[in-house]
C-alpha cells in the first residue's frame, strides 16, 4: 500500500514536468509544425519573457510577499530605454546620448530602484506587499504613459553618429544559434538557483517565508533580505522591458500589461506556495514553459483568444489544487505510517 | 496498560464519556497511545500530567477540535464521531481553551452568542440576547453589563464569559484546559466557586491543570497522563500527592548532576530596567541583577509575571522606558536585536512553533541559521560551507543527543523535544557569552529535558552566563545557581542555591493582592 502512495507522490512531485510533456505531446499531434527546432526556439524565446519575471517573482513569493508591479516596470523600463535611445538626456543646450550598453545598465538600475522603493515601503512602512506593489503597478503604468504622453518611441535603431546602434541584438540576436533572451534567462536562472540553494541569503529567503517571527529571532536580516528580493525582481522586469523593446525596436507604454499574472501563474504552476517558504526557481521556469507553450500552441491551433484565457486560468487553478492535494497526501502518508507504528497496524480512521 | 484502581462495580451510567483505544499521531510525535479514559457524570474530572503528556490532545478530541487517528469515543454508551466542535456542542460538550477564544473588540453579549446568535425576523435579536446574557452572567454571579466591551474586562472575568458562552450552548460536559494559569488567587477562588455551582446544576467538568494543590481541592476523580498514555486514576479521597507525582514523573526520575561552575567576571548587568504597560502599571518594575560567567540564573514566575518581557527587553526586542542593560561593561541601548546577537547574546524563545523552528526547512538549515546570520550582509552571497555545516550540526546532534535519521529532513518531522533541541542547538552553535532561555523545556518529555539540563550545565562550565525561565519549580531548583523570583514585573526574591526553599519561592511569586 505504501508503495502505491510513493508512486503517487513521485508523480505529483514531477507534475509540472509531466504537464509540460503533456502540452508538448498534445500540440505535437495537433499542430503539424509544433515540434520543430525553429518553432521550439521561438517559443522558448517567448518563455524567456515570462520566465525572467517569474524568477524574480519566485524569490519574492518565497519570502511570502508578492510583486504586482513587474508588468509596469517592464513597460516603464522599455519607455526609458526608448527615451534614452531616441532623445537622450537634455542639459540646457546639450544633449547627452548613451551607448546601448549604458542604456541597458541604466534601465536595469532603474528597475532595481523601483524594487528598492517597493522594499522600503513594505519593510519600513509596514505596508502589505500586495497593496504596495499594486500601488506601484498603477504608478509605473502611469509613468510609462507620461514619458511620451501616451505615445510610443518607434524605430529604436539608433544613429551611427551617436554611437547607439545595435539595440536589436539584445532581443533578436543569437549566440550559437540560440536567441540571446534565452541565454539571459538561463544565466538569471542559474544565478537565482545559486542564491536560493547555495548561499546564506537563500536560507534567509526561505526562513522568512517559513516563519518570519522565527527568522527574526534567529537573527535573519529581514529588511535587507526583503529589499534584495524586491530589487532583484525589479531588475528582472527591467531586463524584460529591454528585451521586448529591442525585439520590436519600439517601446510601447502598455507593454507588459498583465505580465505579473503570468509570472505568478508560472510560479504557482511550478509548485511555489504563495504562503512562502516553499518552492524552487527551476519549478517556476518549467511553469513558465507550460504557460507559454500552452498559449503558443493554442494560437497555432487557432483557438480563440477568449478561450485561451479561460484555459490558462483553469490550468493554473488545477495546478494549485494538485499542489494542495500533494501536501495533504504527504501528511496523510506520514500519519498513516505513524499510526500503524503505534497501534500495530490495527485500524486507521480516515 | 492503565491500572484498574478504579472501582469496577461502578454503574455504567456514572460514566458520561469514554474513550476506547484512542490514538492520535502527529508527523513528529505520538500525542496519545491507545488511551482508555472515562469521564464520570456530574463530577470534576481532573486530568494531570507534565507538559506534553497528551492531556490537551485528549481534550481537543473530546471536544471535536481534532479527530483521532484511531480509536473510538463513546458518549452515554453510544459511539459518537465529532467531526467539528459544532458537532460536539450538539452533544453538549464544550471546551474552554487555555488561550481564551474571545473577541476583545466586541461586547460581552456578542461574545457569548457568537456563531449561535438569536434571531428575530432574520436579524440578530439583541433584546433576547441581552436578557439571556444577563441571566447567564447572574448565574455566575458576574456583575457585568452584557453591553460591556470584552476588552475592558480582566482575565478572570473573561474566563467566566467563556463559561457563560459554554453554558449558553447547554453544555453538559465542560472541558477547561488550564483555566487558572493566568488568574490571581482571588480569581481562582471565584472560579472554583463557579465550578462547584455548575456541578450542582448537573454539569460534568473536565479540568486540566498541573497545579497539584488546585487539583486536590477541586477534583473528584483524578486521572494521570504520561507520555501520551493513561497511567492511572483514583478518587480524590484515595489519591495522595505522592501518588500523583510518582505517576506523573514515572520511573525516569528527574536527575541532574549539579556542579557549580567557576564564576568569571560580570558579563551582563541590568540596572533598574523599567517598562510600562499600555494599560498602566509596570511590565518591568525596576529590575536589576547581574550575571557572571559560568553562572546559571533561574527565573521563576507565574504566567504574566514579566519573564518574556524581561528577556525581550534585554534582547532589544521590546522598548523599555528606564534603566539600562550592559554587557561586559558596555551599554546595549540603541543596538538592534541582531547587533546584540553579534555582541554575544543568544536567545531561545518560549513558543517553539511560532518563534523557534522554521518548520518547513531542514534540520540542518534550522541549526545553522543563526550562525549564518552573524556574517555581514554583503557576505551572504558567498556560498555556504556545507561541509563545515554538516560537521557542526553533527557535533550538536551528538552533544544534545537529538534523534535524527537525516539532517536534511524538515524539522517538523521531529518530535517536540527534538525540535526544541534543534532550536537550542541553533543558539549554542554561535558560542554566545550569555544565553537567555525562555521556558526551554516547555512541552518536551522528561528524557529530552535531561539532555537540555546537561547541556546547560556544560555551557555554564565552559564559562557562558545562562539565564533561563521556567514555570516548573523543580526545574528551577535543580538547575540554578541563583533563583530570581519575578512577580508582576518585579524581582521579589533573589535566592542563592544554598538557601532555596519551595515555600519561599512560591510565596514570592504570588503577587500580593490589594
Amino acid at each position: 500500500m505504501n508503495n502505491k502512495y510513493q508512486i503517487y507522490m513521485l508523480l505529483l512531485k514531477a507534475r509540472t514536468f509531466i504537464a509540460l510533456l503533456a502540452v508538448v505531446l498534445f500540440f505535437g499531434f495537433m499542430v503539424s509544425n509544433f515540434i520543430t527546432v525553429s518553432n521550439l526556439l521561438i517559443m522558448t524565446q517567448h518563455v524567456a519573457i515570462t520566465g525572467l519575471i517569474a524568477i524574480g517573482m519566485t524569490l519574492v513569493i518565497l519570502t511570502a510577499g508578492i510583486d504586482l508591479s513587474v508588468g509596469s516596470v517592464v513597460g516603464l523600463g522599455g519607455m526609458i530605454a526608448g527615451l534614452l535611445l531616441t532623445q537622450g538626456v537634455t542639459f540646457g543646450d546639450h544633449m547627452l546620448f548613451f551607448s546601448v550598453i549604458e542604456v541597458i545598465i541604466i534601465v536595469m538600475i532603474f528597475g532595481g530602484l523601483v524594487g528598492l522603493v517597493n522594499g522600503v515601503i513594505i519593510t519600513k512602512c509596514g505596508v502589505a506587499p500586495f497593496i504596495c506593489t499594486l500601488g506601484m503597478l498603477y504608478i509605473g503604468r502611469g509613468a510609462a504613459l507620461l514619458v511620451n504622453n501616451g505615445s510610443t518611441f518607434p524605430n529604436l535603431v539608433g544613429l551611427e553618429e551617436l554611437g547607439n546602434t545595435g539595440f536589436a541584438e539584445l532581443g533578436s540576436g543569437t549566440v550559437l544559434g540560440i536567441y540571446i533572451p534565452i541565454w539571459i534567462m538561463v544565466v538569471m536562472t542559474l544565478i537565482a538557483i545559486y542564491i536560493t540553494n547555495k548561499t546564506p541569503l537563500g536560507r534567509y529567503i526561505y526562513a522568512i517565508g517559513s516563519n518570519e517571527n522565527g527568522a527574526r529571532l534567529a537573527g535573519v536580516p529581514i529588511i535587507k533580505t526583503k529589499l534584495f528580493v524586491y530589487i532583484f525582481s525589479g531588475v528582472c522586469s527591467a531586463i524584460v522591458g529591454l528585451i521586448l523593446a529591442s525585439q520590436l525596436l519600439t517601446s510601447h507604454p502598455m507593454t507588459g500589461n498583465m505580465f505579473e499574472m503570468d509570472a505568478i501563474g508560472a510560479a504557482a504552476l511550478g509548485g511555489t506556495s504563495l504562503a512562502g517558504g516553499r518552492g524552487k526557481v527551476l519549478g517556476s521556469i518549467i511553469g513558465a514553459f507550460v504557460i507559454v507553450f500552452l498559449a503558443d500552441g493554442m494560437v497555432m491551433m487557432g483557438v480563440s483568444n477568449f478561450w485561451q484565457m479561460v484555459i490558462k486560468g483553469m490550468v493554473i487553478i488545477a495546478a494549485v489544487i494538485i499542489d494542495q492535494f500533494q501536501e495533504r497526501l504527504q501528511r496523510k502518508v506520514v500519519l498513516m505510517s505513524r499510526t500503524a507504528e503505534v497501534t500495530g497496524g490495527k485500524e486507521s480512521a480516515a | 496498560m492503565p491500572d484498574a484502581t478504579l472501582d469496577k462495580g461502578k454503574a455504567q451510567d456514572e460514566v458520561i464519556m469514554e474513550t476506547l483505544d484512542l490514538t492520535r499521531v502527529y508527523p513528529g510525535i505520538t500525542a496519545l497511545k491507545s488511551v482508555n479514559y472515562k469521564v464520570y457524570r456530574n463530577k470534576v474530572n481532573v486530568l494531570i500530567g507534565e507538559n506534553g503528556a497528551g492531556k490537551s490532545t485528549m481534550m481537543r478530541m473530546l471536544a471535536g477540535v481534532e479527530r483521532p487517528s484511531s480509536g473510538r469515543i463513546l458518549m452515554d454508551g453510544e459511539e459518537v464521531s465529532f467531526e467539528s466542535t459544532a458537532k460536539a456542542e450538539e452533544h453538549g460538550v464544550a471546551i474552554i481553551f487555555q488561550e481564551l477564544n474571545l473577541f476583545a473588540n466586541m461586547s460581552v453579549m456578542d461574545n457569548i452568542f457568537i456563531a449561535h446568535e438569536h434571531f428575530h425576523k432574520g436579524v440578530i435579536d439583541t433584546k433576547t440576547e441581552y436578557q439571556k446574557a444577563k441571566e447567564l452572567l447572574e448565574n455566575l454571579d458576574l456583575k457585568v453589563d452584557p453591553h460591556t466591551m470584552l476588552g475592558d474586562l480582566g482575565v478572570g472575568h473573561r474566563q467566566l464569559i467563556e463559561i457563560a458562552r459554554a453554558m449558553s450552548k447547554d453544555a453538559r460536559v465542560l472541558i477547561m484546559d488550564e483555566p487558572t494559569s493566568a488568574l490571581s488567587q482571588a480569581e481562582v477562588r471565584n472560579l472554583f466557586r463557579v465550578i462547584r455551582q455548575l456541578k450542582e446544576k448537573g454539569v460534568t467538568i473536565i479540568y486540566i491543570s498541573h497545579r497539584l494543590e488546585e487539583l486536590m481541592e477541586i477534583g473528584d476523580e483524578i486521572s494521570i497522563f504520561r507520555d501520551g498514555m493513561f497511567v492511572g486514576a483514583k478518587h480524590r479521597q484515595d489519591a495522595s500527592i505522592a501518588w500523583i507525582i510518582e505517576n506523573m514523573v514515572g520511573a525516569k526520575k528527574k536527575q541532574f548532576d549539579y556542579h557549580k561552575a567557576e564564576y568569571g567576571e560580570k558579563v551582563l548587568e541590568l540596572k533598574d530596567l523599567t517598562s510600562f504597560k499600555e494599560t498602566g502599571g509596570y511590565q518591568l518594575d525596576h529590575v536589576s541583577f547581574s550575571l557572571r560567567r559560568g553562572e546559571v540564573i533561574g527565573i521563576y514566575g507565574l504566567l504574566g509575571a514579566g519573564r518574556t518581557e524581561l528577556f525581550n527587553s534585554i534582547l532589544g526586542l521590546l522598548e523599555y522606558q528606564g534603566g539600562s542593560v550592559e554587557m561586559e561593561g558596555a551599554a546595549l541601548e540603541g543596538l538592534s536585536y541582531q547587533l546584540r546577537l553579534r555582541r554575544g547574546l543568544a536567545f531561545v524563545p518560549e513558543d517553539r512553533q511560532k518563534e523557534g523552528v522554521l518548520a518547513i526547512m531542514s534540520i540542518k538549515a534550522n541549526m545553522t541559521m543563526t550562525q549564518l546570520c552573524l556574517i555581514p550582509f554583503y557576505q551572504s552571497l558567498r556560498p555556504c560551507n556545507e561541509h563545515h555545516e554538516r560537521e557542526l550540526v553533527n557535533g550538536m546532534i551528538k552533544d544534545l543527543s537529538i534523534k535524527v535519521s537525516n539532517m536534511n529532513l524538515p524539522v517538523n518531522s521531529l518530535s517536540g523535544g527534538n525540535q526544541q533541541k534543534v532550536v537550542i542547538g541553533k543558539q549554542f552553535l554561535i558560542k554566545p557569552k550569555v544565553i537567555l532561555l525562555d521556558e526551554p523545556t516547555r512541552g518536551i518529555d522528561v528524557g529530552a529535558k535531561q539532555d537540555v539540563y546537561q547541556q546547560i550545565g556544560k555551557l555554564a562550565a565552559s564559562g557562558m552566563g545562562v539565564v533561563f525561565s521556567s514555570s516548573e519549580l523543580d526545574e528551577v531548583m535543580a538547575l540554578s545557581d541563583r533563583v530570581l523570583v519575578l512577580a508582576a514585573g518585579k524581582i521579589t526574591a533573589d535566592i542563592p542555591r544554598e538557601e532555596l526553599d519551595r515555600e519561599r519561592i512560591i510565596r514570592a511569586s504570588t503577587p500580593v493582592k490589594l
